[in-house]
């Protein structure tokens, strides 16, 4: 319904502009604007977004927000309880506030440093779900059948393994890469493991979520295009010769824009789990770099000695991916006027 | 209806191929070996290999792969000395089983209730609950439920024991104390995305026109809901019964990881690092021929539910 009033109106625009000039810019930033304004009313929204937000800075600037550094050890002020002031001198006055780990390192400063993982991870899944994703949708159900064909069949082999196999099997592939003799490898290939040790391992954590975020997103960009390809706006712009790439640009897109968005918000939490799970059994972002995942497993190690070690991770695991899936809800709902108006 | 079936068959033989293809290329081209250890001598490692045929070119030796596959052989254990894959594998694809059985099991018992009443008591307090309940249990990943379950009734109350799996042959009271936390790790996000999914789809169905038409004529609400609404409401349930399969498949590796659990996916992981070709292809072709067969039989049981589709063919 949404996407039909906004399909009219483009078409306004191009086809009769002389008859519905005053209300065709109007009503083509109604589903955005609309969209707004019922999610802003939503306090539990508004906190969502807010807390996404505090995340964000405090992964852009963790230098300045955490008050050590994620690697500063000091043996005697291992695994105290979350309060303690240190004992040694070197860090003489530093109070704990979540505790230190079994290295001696402050688990609030590791934390902040955790977060970036994470929020990152969450950037690059969906940039690459909605870059590779819906451009590959697209163009697939855009093209010819036999080329739409052949590039769904192509999302169906990656579709024949278990997702999260995939992600194992990749990253094993690209560490295991990473650690041959410096003699064996190509140029390209150093630059790329220079990247990822540089990231303490975030760059292959990267790719592997970015090579299995897209499936979806094109799947579903394929069947939105599909739906709306035969439709007449599309045939009227196709009829007055508007070449295929401003059709696919101008008139599918942001008809298809709005399932992709809500789609793409419910998928975040998946990146972000995929990453902490591959960090859990060791597979993710090498220590010293901390990750909430990593943390995790850390702290479940040590769940009997030392139960303050896995809990600010966990909690803070579970409360972003709440967050993305109480917006990603919201959004869904706000973008379908069905819910919207009842 | 058969040709269908036989369609999605031939179309399962392109994709089997290639997904093993790749990975026995992924793993065999990975720096390392499964004899490669700080103190054998190159000789020797050169003559394991041999014995095994790893010194073969890779494309023969997956077609000896493939042909044995097919006979249902799947190889000697190249890191638990020659010990067939299938000896330890099928009690670890058991043990998964049961676990995965139970939390779906689970999932389904808690998830379709919830959103039917859910859906019922649209807009009440009923439903607020439920839908709240439904995302906190979608947004906790079993890495922090399975541990926060752990902590408070294996070592604060103690009433569970923690880690490893009873068979049922150690009795049934020890065997259901050992299943009952993984399978709730496990079927907890089941539950809830079920419950969202039957609320959402009941929602929409009550909305029909028919149903309108089925309370004009004077039927029983109860009868309403569950002749009616009920029975085309569950249809897109049936239809994410095959996703799900995948969605425990991947969720007993990570359940089975924090429980220490002896099952598949286990092997799985530990097969990787100790580079055991042998193992690794094992788990990916029982893997990849579930997701197939359940695939399957969801497309088969939407025919039967749906009767468009079952005059369309």
């Amino acid at each position: 319904m949404s996407s039909s009033t906004h399909a009219d109106a483009t078409q306004a625009d191009s086809a009769q502009s002389d008859l519905d000039l005053s209300s065709a810019p109007r009503r083509t930033r109604g589903l955005w604007r609309d969209t707004a304004r019922y999610l802003l009313h939503d306090p539990l929204v508004v906190a969502c977004v807010l807390y996404i937000a505090t995340l964000v800075v405090v992964s852009v600037f963790p230098d300045t927000i955490a008050p050590l550094s994620y690697e500063q050890t000091s043996f005697r002020d291992k695994l105290l309880s979350p309060g303690s002031i240190a004992t040694s001198e070197k860090l003489a006055g530093h109070r704990f506030l979540l505790g230190s780990d079994r290295l001696g390192r402050d688990i609030l400063s590791r934390l902040v440093y955790g977060t970036r993982v994470s929020i990152a991870v969450a950037f690059i899944g969906s940039a690459v779900s909605f870059l590779i994703g819906v451009g590959y949708g697209l163009v697939s159900g855009y093209s010819s059948a036999r080329i739409d064909n052949l590039m769904m069949r192509l999302v169906d082999v990656v579709y024949g393994y278990p997702t999260l196999i995939l992600v194992i099997l990749l990253q094993v592939y690209l560490t295991g890469i990473s650690q041959q003799e410096a003699g064996q490898t190509t140029g390209l290939q150093r630059v790329v493991i220079g990247l990822d040790n540089r990231t303490g391992g975030l760059f292959f954590v990267f790719v592997a979520v970015g090579a299995v975020s897209w499936l979806n997103m094109a799947r579903l960009t394929r069947g939105q295009v599909m739906h709306f390809r035969d439709q007449e706006f599309v045939q009227a712009a196709y009829a007055v010769g508007v070449p295929d790439r401003l059709i696919l640009w101008r008139h599918l897109l942001p008809n298809v824009l709005g399932p992709c968005i809500v789609a793409g918000t419910l998928a975040i939490p998946t990146y972000i789990y995929t990453e902490a799970f591959l960090s859990f059994i060791g597979l993710g972002v090498q220590p010293p770099m901390p990750s909430w995942g990593g943390m995790i497993s850390k702290g479940y190690g040590a769940m009997r000695s030392a139960p303050h070690l896995i809990f600010p991770p966990a909690l803070a695991l579970f409360l972003t991916m709440l967050a993305f899936n109480f917006l990603g809800d919201a959004v869904r709902d706000a973008m379908d006027p069905r819910i919207r108006h009842r | 209806m058969l040709r269908v079936i036989v369609r999605r068959l031939l179309w399962f033989l392109p994709v089997f191929c290639l997904v093993t293809g790749i990975t026995f290329v992924t793993m065999h081209s990975l720096p390392g070996g499964p004899f490669d250890k700080e103190k054998t001598p190159p000789a020797l490692v050169e003559q394991m290999e041999a014995v095994f045929g790893l010194d073969r070119p890779l494309h023969e030796q997956y077609l000896t792969w493939l042909g044995n596959v097919v006979r249902l052989r799947f190889g000697p254990s190249l890191a638990s000395r020659g010990r067939p894959v299938e000896s330890f594998l099928l009690p670890g694809l058991s043990v998964s089983a049961q676990l995965g059985m139970w939390a779906m099991l689970f999932g389904l018992l808690i998830g379709l209730p919830a959103g039917i009443v859910a859906a019922l008591g649209h807009g009440t307090w009923l439903d607020h609950g439920a839908t709240f309940v439904a995302i906190l249990g979608v947004s906790i990943p079993a890495i922090v439920l399975g541990p926060l379950l752990y902590w408070l009734f294996g070592l604060e109350l103690g009433w569970l024991p923690v880690a490893k799996w009873a068979e049922l042959s150690d009795g049934i009271v020890p065997y259901f104390k050992h299943a009952l936390l993984p399978a709730i790790t496990l079927g907890a996000g089941i539950s809830a995305m079920l419950a969202r999914l039957t609320r959402a789809s009941l929602l929409q169905v009550l909305h029909e026109d028919y149903i309108r038409v089925a309370h004009a004529k004077g039927l029983a609400p109860r009868v309403v809901t569950t002749r009616h609404a009920l029975r085309n409401a569950l249809i897109p349930v049936v239809t994410y019964l095959g996703p799900l399969t995948a969605a425990v498949l991947t969720g007993s590796l990570v359940v089975e990881q924090i429980f220490a659990i002896p099952g598949m996916g286990r092997y799985f992981v530990t097969s990787i690092s100790s580079r055991d070709y042998p193992t690794v292809m094992a788990v990916v072709v029982i893997y990849s021929v579930i997701i197939v067969a359940a695939n399957l039989g969801v497309d088969i049981v939407y025919v039967f539910l749906d009767p468009r589709r079952r005059d369309a063919s």
